[in-house]
Order: C-alpha cells, then sequence, then structure tokens
C-alpha cells in the first residue's frame, strides 16, 4: 500500500482553477520528484496533501482518508510539509524555530531528545541556537527550514522547490542530506522541484505536471532517457 | 441590455423623484424636518461613498468635514456685521463679506470644504487602509476642540447662531417647506454630478484604484491625482451637506459634529452598500431613524432610553459585515437579479476575490 | 525644577496606563492585523464589572483578579464569535466589525449601568511622600507598578512559554504555523483574551481618576492609538515606551506651553500621531511595512 495516495484531486484558488484532476503515488520509503514549469499546479499539489487550499477529490495517508483533514491534523500525522519560500519564522531564533518543529510532539522533551540529531545533519545550527531565523543566507534559511520538518519525525517530507534561489553547490549538498535521509532513516520524500536535473538525481520517480493535470510520469531513468519528454517538459 | 437597465434606473429614479415632491403634503412640519435631515445625510453619504466605496479609502472623519462647510457657511452668512452682534473680533483678512444668501453660502461652504479636503488628500496619500482610517478618526475628534480653541473666529462653545431663514421670491410656502425643498433640490443635483462622474472616465479611474493600484497605473491612471480628487469632491459633498444643515437648524457649534457622526457616516455608507448610489439613500434613513447620534459631547447620548438603539445599530453592523458585506444595496441588488432570472449583468462588487495563487503572500 | 520632575512622575503613570492600552492593541494588531477600535470600550465594561463586584462586597483585589479572568474569557469570546467569521475578509470589513462592537458595547455599558457617572474606588491611599524635594502621588507610583508589572508577566509569557512562543510564531507567519501544527484560531483568540486583559488593567488604573462612565476610556484610546503608533504598530516594546512618552511629554507640553493649554491636548497627541504616519509611517520600533496603497 503506498504511503500516499491522490485520486483525482481538483483544486482552486477563489475563482481559479488550478489543478484538474491530479492523481499520484507515493510508496513508502521512495523518492518521488514532482516536475513542471511555472504555474502547472505543483504546489497546488502540495498543499492539497497538507490541507492548505480548497480541493475535492481523494488524499488518502497511511491508509487514511485524508482530504477533509485540517493541516494541523496532517502535521500530526506524519506529514511534514516545507512550503515554497521555505515558509521559516523570520523573527524567531533558529533554536526557537526548531522548537516550533516539535511543537506537536510536546516540544521541550522532543528537541531536547532530537536535537544531537538535528546538529548531526546540520553542525552549524549548534553554534548559531540564538541568531534570528531573517538573518541566515539563504542556503542555512533552507536547511534550517528541512531541519524544522525532520524534529518531529515525520513519515512524509515534502519539500516545495529547495533548490530556488540557492547556488549550485548549496543545492547539492541539500538534495545529498535529503538522500541520506532517505537511504539511513527510510524517509519518503516528495519533492517539488523546476530543475528537474538536480531532482531526477535523487528521486526514483517522478510526475510531469502541466496545466493541473499529470501529463507524463515514470522512474527517473526513463524520463532521462526519453529525449522528446526532456526536452518538451524537463528543459534540457 | 444595457439600455433597458439604463431605462430602469431612470424610471425608479423619476418615481423617487416624484415621491420626495409629494410627501410634504403628507406630513406634519416635524417629520418634514426628519425628511429634510435625510436629504442632508445623503448628500454627505453620497461624498463619503465616493471616496470609501468607490476609490477606497476609508475615512473616519467626514463628520468634521460637515462642520468645517456649517461653521464657513455660518460665517458667510452672518458676515463681518453679524459677528459683531456675537462680539466677535475675526482676524482682518478673513472675506466675510456682509452676509450672504444661501444661494452662495452653500456652494462656497462646499468649495471650502471641498479644498481642503483636496489638500488633507495629499498627506493621506502616504496612508493607507488602517493609517488613513485612525488619520481621520484624529481629525473628526479634534475638531470639536480647535472650534473651541479659535473661539475669536468661531463663537467658541457656545458657537454660532444663524438668522432664520426666508422662503425667497416671496413663495407662498412655511419656511420648513422651502428648506425641505432645497435640500432635496440640492441633492437631487449632487446626485446627478454623483452619477455622471463615477459611470465617466474618473469613476473608471476611482475604482481601479481601488480594485488595485498596481494594475492602475500600469493602464495609465495617475493615482494620486485621482485620490486626492476623491478626496476633495467627498469634502466639497460634505461641505454642503454641513452647510445645509446649519441652515437647518440655524445654529453651529463644537458640539453640532462629535465624533459619533463622523463613526456614524461611514457605519451607514458601509450598511447601505459600498459602490452603491442607490445604498445611499438607505444609509440615510438609517441615520435620521436609528436614533443614537445627539449632540452631546461624548461619544454617545447618556440617556438610557437611547442605548438599546445603540446596541441594536452595532449587533446590526456586525450583523451586516458578517452576512451582507455588500450591504442593503448589495442585497436588493441580489433579489433584483434573482427575479429578473439571472440575466447574465457585469457585477460590481466592493469587495476584492480572495485570490492567492502561489507565489501570494504567506497567510 | 521639582515642578518639572513632579510633571515627567505624573505623566509616566498616565503614560503607563496608555502605554497598557497601547500593548494591547499592538498585540492585536500583530497577531491579526486588525486595528481594534474597540478595545476602550471592552475596558470600560470590564471595569463597570469590577465595579459592580466591589458593590456586592468582593474587595479590591479579589475583584481585580476576578474581572481580569472575567475580561480574559470575553476577549477570547469576542474573536471566536465575531471576528472568525470576517477574519479572511479585506480589512475594511473587519474594522467595521470592532466599530460596530464599539457602539454595541458603548451602549449596552449605559443600558445595564445607566449613564451617571460613579465613583471608583483606587486601592491605594491618596496620599504624597517626597523624594530629592520632589512630591510624589502614591497613586501615581501605584498605578505605574501595577501596569509595568502587568506588561512584564505578558513579556514573560511570550518569551518563556510553548503558548508565548506559538503565539509568536503565528503573528510571524501563519501559513507555516499551521503546517507545524499549531491551532492558530485558538492562538489569535488567546491575543484577544490577552489584550482584553491589559485594557481591562488599563481601565481599572484610569477610573479612580477620570471616573467611570461609559465613554470614559474613548479619549484614553487615542491617546493608546497615538501611543502604539508613535512606538510603531508592530512592536510591544515601542508601544510601552511609546505610551510612557506620550504621557510625559503631553503633560508637559500642557503644563508649560500656553497655547497648548488644557483644550489643545488631545488634539496635540493627535497631531503627534498625524506626524508620525506621515514621516515616519513604521515608528520609532516597528518595522517599515511595505503596504499595497
Amino acid at each position: 500500500m503506498p504511503l500516499l495516495e491522490l485520486e483525482n484531486v481538483e483544486a482552486r484558488y477563489g475563482a481559479i482553477k488550478a489543478l484538474h484532476g491530479v492523481s499520484l503515488t507515493v510508496g513508502e520509503g521512495e523518492v518521488v520528484a514532482l516536475l513542471g514549469a511555472n504555474g502547472a499546479g505543483k504546489t497546488t499539489t502540495l498543499r492539497a496533501v497538507s490541507g492548505t487550499v480548497r480541493k475535492s477529490g481523494q488524499v488518502v495517508f497511511a491508509g487514511r482518508s485524508v482530504a477533509r483533514r485540517s493541516p494541523q491534523a496532517l502535521a500530526r500525522l506524519g506529514v511534514a510539509h516545507v512550503p515554497e519560500g521555505r515558509g521559516l519564522f523570520t523573527e524567531l531564533s533558529v533554536w526557537e524555530n526548531l522548537r516550533m518543529g516539535a511543537y506537536i510532539r510536546g516540544e521541550r522533551k522532543t528537541l531536547r531528545a532530537e536535537a544531537p540529531r538535528i546538529f548531526g545533519y546540520f553542525p552549524w545550527m549548534s553554534e548559531r541556537r540564538d541568531q534570528q531565523a531573517g538573518t541566515l543566507s539563504g542556503g542555512e534559511q533552507q536547511m534550517l527550514a528541512l531541519a524544522r520538518a525532520l524534529v518531529a519525525r515525520p513519515r512524509l517530507l515534502m519539500l516545495d522547490e529547495p533548490s530556488l534561489g540557492l547556488a549550485p553547490i548549496v543545492v547539492e549538498e541539500i538534495f545529498r542530506i535529503v538522500g541520506e535521509l532517505n537511504t539511513k532513516d527510510g524517509l519518503t520524500v516528495l519533492v517539488v522541484e523546476q530543475n528537474a536535473e538536480i531532482a531526477l538525481e535523487s528521486a526514483a520517480r517522478a510526475y510531469v505536471l502541466e496545466v493541473g493535470r499529470v501529463a507524463t510520469a515514470g522512474t527517473s531513468d526513463e524520463l532521462r532517457g526519453n529525449e522528446a519528454i526532456r526536452q518538451s517538459y524537463l528543459g534540457y | 441590455m444595457r439600455h433597458a437597465g439604463l431605462v430602469s434606473k431612470l424610471v425608479l429614479l423619476l418615481a423617487a423623484a416624484a415621491l420626495v415632491a409629494v410627501l410634504p403634503r403628507f406630513m406634519g412640519e416635524f417629520r418634514l424636518s426628519q425628511f429634510t435631515f435625510v436629504a442632508i445625510y445623503f448628500i454627505a453619504l453620497l461624498g463619503l461613498n465616493i471616496l470609501t466605496g468607490y476609490n477606497g479609502q476609508i475615512s473616519l472623519g467626514h463628520g468634521a468635514f460637515m462642520g468645517i462647510g456649517a461653521y464657513v457657511s455660518a460665517l458667510l452668512s452672518l458676515g463681518e456685521p453679524g459677528l459683531e452682534l456675537f462680539a466677535l473680533d475675526p482676524p482682518g483678512w478673513l472675506p466675510l463679506g456682509d452676509g450672504m444668501r444661501p444661494v452662495f453660502t452653500i456652494p462656497l461652504a462646499g468649495l471650502v470644504t471641498g479644498l481642503i479636503g483636496f489638500a488633507f488628500g495629499f498627506p493621506a496619500l502616504r496612508l493607507a487602509g488602517v493609517s488613513l482610517a485612525l488619520a481621520t478618526f484624529a481629525v473628526a475628534v479634534s475638531l470639536p476642540s480647535i472650534a473651541k480653541r479659535f473661539d475669536e473666529v468661531t463663537g467658541g462653545g457656545g458657537g454660532l447662531s444663524l438668522n432664520l431663514p426666508v422662503t425667497p421670491f416671496g413663495l407662498d410656502v412655511s419656511t420648513r417647506h422651502w428648506l425641505y425643498y432645497e435640500a432635496w433640490g440640492t441633492a437631487g443635483i449632487l446626485l446627478l454630478v454623483a452619477w455622471l462622474l463615477v459611470r465617466g472616465r474618473v469613476g473608471r479611474a476611482w475604482r481601479a484604484i481601488r480594485d488595485g493600484q498596481i494594475a492602475a497605473v500600469s493602464s495609465g491612471v495617475s493615482p494620486a491625482a485621482y485620490k486626492t480628487l476623491a478626496f476633495g469632491v467627498s469634502a466639497f459633498y460634505a461641505g454642503v451637506a454641513g452647510a445645509l444643515l446649519a441652515i437647518e437648524v440655524s445654529f453651529v457649534n463644537p458640539d453640532t459634529f462629535p465624533v459619533s457622526l463622523s463613526i456614524l457616516l461611514f457605519a451607514s455608507v458601509v450598511v447601505g452598500g459600498l459602490g452603491s448610489l442607490v445604498g445611499v439613500i438607505f444609509g440615510a434613513l438609517l441615520i435620521q431613524f436609528l436614533p443614537i447620534y445627539a449632540q452631546d459631547p461624548p461619544l454617545l447620548p447618556f440617556d438610557f432610553s437611547k442605548q438599546a438603539p445603540s446596541v441594536v445599530f452595532g449587533v446590526f453592523l456586525i450583523v451586516i459585515m458578517i452576512a451582507l458585506p455588500g450591504g442593503v444595496a448589495g442585497l436588493l441588488h441580489r433579489l433584483v437579479r434573482a427575479a429578473a432570472n439571472r440575466l447574465p449583468t457585469r457585477h460590481n462588487t466592493s469587495e476584492r476575490l480572495a485570490v492567492s495563487p502561489p507565489g501570494g503572500k504567506a497567510q | 525644577m521639582a515642578e518639572f520632575l513632579q510633571q515627567v512622575v505624573s505623566g509616566l503613570a498616565v503614560g503607563a496606563i496608555y502605554a497598557s492600552l497601547a500593548l494591547a492593541l499592538v498585540l492585536i494588531y500583530r497577531a491579526t492585523d486588525v486595528l481594534n477600535f474597540a478595545q476602550g470600550e471592552m475596558a470600560t465594561f470590564t471595569t463597570y464589572v469590577a465595579w459592580t463586584l466591589m458593590n456586592h462586597g468582593l474587595s479590591y483585589w479579589p475583584a481585580f483578579a476576578l474581572t481580569l479572568a472575567i475580561a480574559f474569557a470575553g476577549g477570547v469570546g469576542v474573536e471566536r464569535v465575531l471576528i472568525r467569521p470576517v477574519e479572511r475578509r479585506p480589512e475594511v470589513v473587519i474594522v467595521i466589525v470592532t466599530i460596530g462592537l464599539l457602539i454595541a458595547l458603548n451602549g449596552l455599558t449605559g443600558w445595564i449601568w445607566g449613564a451617571d457617572v460613579k465613583a471608583f474606588d483606587s486601592p491605594f491611599p491618596n496620599d504624597t511622600f517626597e523624594v530629592g524635594g520632589v512630591t510624589i502621588s502614591t497613586q501615581d507610583v501605584g498605578t505605574f507598578g501595577v501596569c509595568l508589572a502587568t506588561v512584564l508577566l505578558l513579556w514573560a509569557f511570550f518569551r518563556f512559554t510553548t503558548l508565548g512562543l506559538a503565539m509568536r510564531a503565528v503573528a510571524n507567519n501563519q501559513n507555516a504555523s499551521r503546517l507545524v501544527g499549531v491551532r492558530v484560531g485558538w492562538m489569535l483568540a488567546l491575543g484577544w483574551g490577552l489584550a482584553a486583559v491589559l485594557g481591562a488593567v488599563a481601565g481599572m488604573m484610569a477610573a479612580p481618576t477620570v471616573f467611570l462612565d461609559p465613554s470614559m476610556m474613548l479619549v484614553i484610546l487615542i491617546y493608546a492609538f497615538a501611543a502604539a503608533v508613535l512606538g510603531g504598530i508592530d512592536s510591544p516594546v515601542g508601544a510601552v515606551v511609546g505610551g510612557l512618552a506620550l504621557g510625559v511629554i503631553i503633560n508637559l507640553l500642557g503644563a508649560y506651553v500656553d497655547f497648548v493649554g488644557s483644550e489643545l491636548r488631545l488634539p496635540t497627541a493627535l497631531a503627534v500621531l498625524l506626524l508620525v504616519l506621515l514621516i515616519r509611517p513604521s515608528g520609532l520600533f516597528g518595522h517599515v511595512v511595505v503596504r499595497r496603497v
């Protein structure tokens, strides 16, 4: 049984329809990429899962139907959504951001227990706990957003365009960490990316969205190997 | 389709005008005076609706503009000789003249107030939304104190008394009747002016600015010019209303325009329906016939018997906002449309659609 | 010199009241982007409740505490019942709801308790003491102390508790808060509850001097607005500093500048408000807010 399953999901912003029936699955322990051009509906799909957009259709997580649930309920079920723009608490410190990551599980105790693991992945955070999150560099902010999502040991990690605005070397580091989380801890990952090349290096499978629908899908090898698909959908 | 709408509106307008003309037959002098007040509030609300409904700038200070209009018209109608009788000694540079008749004082009061409003519009450009509401609120609260402070001109706390109005041209109608027609006649003219402004290029520019300033700019509209114009026009209307008010009650003092009036004007234009000329009449009726506005210094009257209407009005306001953001006019609009079998008309709402596709601000 | 210091001290006392109410306004504004025009009337209403409790035999401090609890519940109730239905609507709409609440509460207060002016007890003795040649009223010290204590307690709450952290997170980024599992709606309600508590403190500290009547807090609300804007509408520190500063400035101006005298105190405060809004809209401590003008 897949960890996450979307069936015929439609979503709208006011009068504008963004998704016209998206169906996809993410298996436990997989890294799946969601690709497509600007405005294709990738961000909206993640929002459909985390419950932050008005939608219809089926969303099944770990066997439970969650289409009607609130974002808070999804968080408690183990869905960690790192939104576009990172969604950091810019006025709070690094440590306080991490505390908020532990909010659903009783933040003080949880963070004390999890801190070593988090600092293991991001050593620089232990020295800069009290720095205001808004003053961090772009790459550091992305890592903090990622770290915050990991504190409560989610079952599904959803990343929205982690490479946006970052230098290639930083992007590589982030995807390396994500890969490690997947292989070592078995974390399931659904990542939205415009940079298809880097996404396909980490992901096993990918869906390509176009104007609110799944245009094509397949394993990374299949998609990378297909010249026509690469040129028309992936831009490289 | 368009013409049908226009014709039916015209018919309604003529019917309303006929009603207004004929109404005095059926009521006594006191009632008549009440309906004169309705006309006065109607004019003020027309102006406020232009500013807030069509141009999107909140003003909680229109009572102050009415006050300015009232004082100006009082000063002009008294002139220097009249002020001498009050033992007032206004500064020599004020061009007060010898005492003018309403046909002059009313437009002049409107003009002066309009210019002040226009001038206020410039600093107002830097404020938006709540800041502007606060700033205009500040002006409304200050006016009584300022009026009391500069008493050589304003007559201080006691205010100024105007000469009792006289029916002109020797017509054989009572003063009350004459004032009623004067007020409604002015209202009618100003309604026409408002209507022409609103449906023309100016009104379109105003609405474009209201709905999204950046978009307006890119379509060639200069926001600064139109926004200050809106302030000036709406202040002009309020000034005229204030002038009529001063004439109607034959006096003006700082307590005639407390901050509660400004709040009431704003609340009523919203309840009537922002961005709708039809709604204004409901707002005006509301102000006159929900008696919570009284001429006492504190925010709301002390009388025990007058408290309940305040509660009702406040609750009413809240409920309308929750359930009927388009106000009474919006409700009527919907009913009419439902009755007309949902003909496709262009729906003009004053609310923005809640659209936030990816890339919008973090909510 | 002694007189000057006396004016400063009494300015600080009245400024503490402004600061409390200003902080209430800022609290709500930071969380919900709403300027609560009814903050003053809510404070007035709760002060009347305190008066009723004391009239029924409760001594001052128990009545004070109970009133704070009632104020808290009231604030939470207002947010959940009146503000929640309109929280996603345009600013205009929410402003009007608070104005409606202002009108309704003002009427309700007069209706329940009558509009006559009432006396309100102060917990502090009505005497003075001398410090280095300056006469200080115990009332002023007490008022300042109570307001300050309330503000400090609130600060500690936000700084050291999980709930306080969650509320700060909500004020910073509502969407992200949802994603990490915070019940945003209840955090907002909590904010309104705490703001109501601050208002109640301000009301009960002001009442002995300005006397209890339905419109008691209207003028103080305006000073609080001016203070909040002066300090920066989104800055709690600014609200406190702004309130104290405004209290002192107005007092000094009223005492030493003839033009201002006693009639133009309020317009002066408002002139300050307007000047700040025009020259430096972010106030002394706030962040520049890029508004969609």
